[in-house]
């Protein structure tokens, strides 16, 4: 069964590169479409492309993932959002691709395609 | 006199260096995007020969391949030397089934998932040999996508010069402006690399990029 999970950017910011990227993996390949309230940085969202390069087989082909990024504001602001709600910036979102068709990633919004089944179509 | 001999030996080391390293001017993307085609245009154009094997089906690149001692001339006379490297697609995802599509045998489709991934595992890991990268993007499709982001990300990160090249534009479906206002603190170059479109354009940027 696919369901969708919130996972708080707290909740994965102690974890070294390596440890945030096999969790969220882990979690997808769990068949959960994970959604974060911040943004991975580049050089981890390249790694996690590497291990998903990795771990594809007969039953997990891949992964869909889309962020978008607020619109740049008072860096001393945002720092103490960060700091008093222990807020990332933006929003991730990851799945399997066996599930996500695609993840079309306006500058402001994030639209999700689910793959076509036999019962349902195309859905927003 | 001795801080003359030092400066002498310095420029001696530096010299040497600069003639043993070789640039290496990367070209990345999702698949599809017209990479091999742009290698071949460029090794066409100044070596007189191609590089690799162009088709209309995605991960046809999946290997990296390089050519050694590409040169080419700007108007002025200017040289610039270095090594193209054509890596293959990047993607999040692939599945074998996609290949089947286009009318592979399930087998070689299988084969062909398999060498892909291991391509994009190759391509990720070139990033850090890099010294400059052209991203080769489709024109016709939307720029928004997270792979795009991630290789332009990554590629600020290692802060390593960046020119973006929106291919395709022989198309009437291409889209330049799009891509511009996705990208807007790079310089965008609209190309026709099976066409040779603009080309010469995309080479006097080059000379900017190293």
């Amino acid at each position: 069964m696919l369901s969708f999970q919130f996972v708080p950017y707290s909740e994965i910011r102690s974890l070294d590169s390596d440890q945030r990227i096999r969790k969220l993996l882990r979690l997808v390949k769990s068949h959960n479409i994970i959604l974060i309230n911040g943004k991975l940085k580049s050089k981890e969202e390249a790694e996690l492309i590497r291990i998903t390069m990795e771990s594809i087989n007969k039953d997990f082909k891949g992964i869909e993932i889309g962020s978008i990024e607020p619109k740049k504001v008072n860096k001393i602001k945002q720092g103490l959002m960060r700091l008093l709600f222990n807020e990332g910036e933006g929003f991730t979102i990851i799945g399997p691709a066996t599930v996500i068709k695609e993840i079309k990633q306006n500058p402001g919004k994030l639209q999700l395609y689910m793959q076509e089944t036999k019962k349902s179509r195309k859905r927003k | 006199m001795a801080s003359k001999l030092s400066f002498f030996f310095k420029k001696l080391l530096r010299g040497l260096f600069k003639k043993r390293k070789k640039l290496k001017l990367g070209l990345y993307g999702p698949p599809n995007g017209g990479k091999t085609t742009l290698a071949n245009r460029i090794c066409k154009d100044w070596l007189g020969e191609e590089m690799g094997i162009v088709s209309g089906i995605a991960h046809e690149t999946r290997e990296i391949q390089v050519k050694e001692e590409v040169i080419i001339k700007n108007k002025a006379g200017r040289e610039l030397k270095f090594n193209l490297v054509d890596t293959p697609g990047i993607a999040t995802k692939i599945d074998y089934e996609d290949f089947l599509k286009s009318g592979m045998k399930e087998k070689k489709a299988k084969e062909r998932a398999k060498e892909a991934t291991k391509g994009v595992i190759d391509a990720i890991k070139w990033l850090d040999d890099m010294d400059a990268v052209i991203v080769v993007l489709d024109s016709t499709i939307d720029p928004y996508s997270q792979v795009n982001i991630t290789i332009i990300g990554n590629l600020q990160a290692r802060k390593i010069p960046v020119l973006i090249v929106g291919n395709k534009t022989d198309l009437r479906k291409a889209d330049l402006k799009k891509l511009q206002a996705a990208f807007p603190q790079y310089e965008v170059i609209g190309i026709s690399a099976k066409y040779g479109k603009n080309i010469e354009e995309l080479y006097d940027s080059m000379f900017k990029l190293v």
